[in-house]
């Protein structure tokens, strides 16, 4: 019975097939991706979520950019944006860039910490459906390849006026995109969902 | 097209948004959580129509003051400039950086304005019950699920702005009303896009097989 699926775009009930290693499997109507298969999901997504909440620790307390003009510099972390519009009495800004690129990827790793540790300890967290399915809602809120992208535009735009030191921070930023990429791409719903109906 | 396509509706069956488990419906209006993982159940996403209908018009309506009010204020050695979307894009192509113009053109003016226009064109089509092309439509929803994050790239831009140029007197950036109703647009067209249920699309399909 749970090897039935509904896609999830077009609602066409369909048999998934058995996938013994990795692999893909399409929705035959209209194409969506009804399942990925991954080898040792749990521990690969759990020890990318490790890696992943280092680099943010060090994204989050190094110096991230600094700006030279003549005698002046300017140094900056991650958060310095986020005050400065906040000081400028622009709260609803500040807060959607504080989401967006800090707090919800914090979430997002923290809350894959909290049900991956246990299930690799042949355990079951409590509130697991709760939890996961707060990741699902999260996973659309977290835009630090957007703001990546952001940091370039600026550094092209003020490299005319002035030099632009990038930090230590700025590497690790940019190694957690790839490290949280990773950590999405390697998760499989099904077998966390799997794990917590054969929970007894 | 067949006559047996099965699909949970037509089956009596609702399937789990976020587990993905399929029950067997209780009834069209029925309240049911799901047995797995205690989600509440809905065959369609709930007032799908009405509510992405709403979004959209609300994220037309900001689209205006977020294009016409300045989103940075420069102010260097007394001088203040202040800088709407399409003046920056003027800008960079002014300075002969091209690329980067592109890049903010297509992030904060073409991608705002393709995905409200895709997102009526499937409104408009489901309402009237279009058979057209069901599995491009369903590609053209995708798109705009993928594709809108990218139009918050001028708020990160200003934010990065606004931390970096702050040295006195001699130059500072600050943000304006703009961008606040820019990040509304964005943040609107997000929640658009969740809400519309890209199931609608094919529920035309086998209503006609039937």
């Amino acid at each position: 019975m749970s090897s039935l699926i509904a896609c999830h775009d077009c609602d066409l009930i369909q048999r998934l097939p058995h996938i013994s290693d990795t692999g893909t499997v399409q929705c035959i109507r209209c194409g969506a991706v009804l399942h990925q298969k991954k080898r040792n999901s749990i521990e690969r997504t759990l020890a990318l979520t490790m890696a992943g909440l280092v680099l943010f620790a060090v994204a989050n307390s190094f110096p991230f950019l600094a700006f030279k003009l003549e005698a002046q510099v300017r140094q900056t972390t991650l958060l310095t944006g986020i005050e400065e519009l906040y000081a400028q009495g622009m709260p609803e800004l500040s807060l959607i860039v504080l989401l967006t690129t800090v707090l919800v990827p914090l979430a997002q790793m923290l809350c894959m910490l909290y049900i991956l540790v246990p299930l690799k300890l042949k355990k079951i967290p409590r509130g697991l459906p709760r939890v996961f399915r707060f990741v699902h809602h999260l996973a659309p809120w977290s835009m630090m390849e957007v703001f990546m992208l952001g940091i370039l535009v600026s550094v092209v735009k003020l490299a005319k006026m002035a030099k632009i030191v990038p930090g230590v921070a700025l590497f690790s930023f940019l190694a957690l995109i790839f490290v949280m990429a990773a950590m999405t791409a390697s998760l499989d719903s099904h077998l966390i969902w799997e794990k917590w109906e054969n929970r007894r | 097209m067949s006559h047996d396509i099965k699909t949970a509706l037509n089956q009596g069956l609702v399937s789990c948004h976020s587990c993905h488990l399929l029950s067997r419906s209780a009834g069209p209006d029925a309240i049911m959580t799901c047995p797995r993982c205690g989600t509440r159940l809905h065959r369609r996403k709930p007032n799908s129509i009405k509510r992405t209908w709403a979004l959209v018009v609300a994220a037309f309506i900001f689209y205006i003051p977020a294009n016409v009010l300045p989103i940075t204020i420069v102010v260097s050695l007394g001088q203040a400039q202040s800088d709407t979307i399409m003046s920056g894009v003027i800008y960079f192509i002014h300075s002969g950086m091209w690329p980067i113009a592109l890049v903010i053109f297509v992030a904060s003016i073409f991608v705002p304005v393709l995905k409200l226009i895709i997102l009526v064109f499937l409104l408009i089509t489901v309402q009237r019950k279009s058979r057209w092309r069901p599995k491009d439509r369903t590609r053209l929803y995708r798109i705009t699920e993928v594709v809108g994050r990218w139009s918050m790239v001028d708020i990160f831009v200003v934010t990065i702005l606004v931390a970096l140029v702050k040295l006195g007197g001699l130059a500072s950036i600050q943000a304006q009303s703009g961008a606040v109703f820019f990040c509304a647009v964005v943040v609107i067209t997000l929640f658009a896009a969740m809400s519309f249920d890209p199931r609608l699309i094919w529920d035309t399909e086998e209503s006609l097989n039937e």
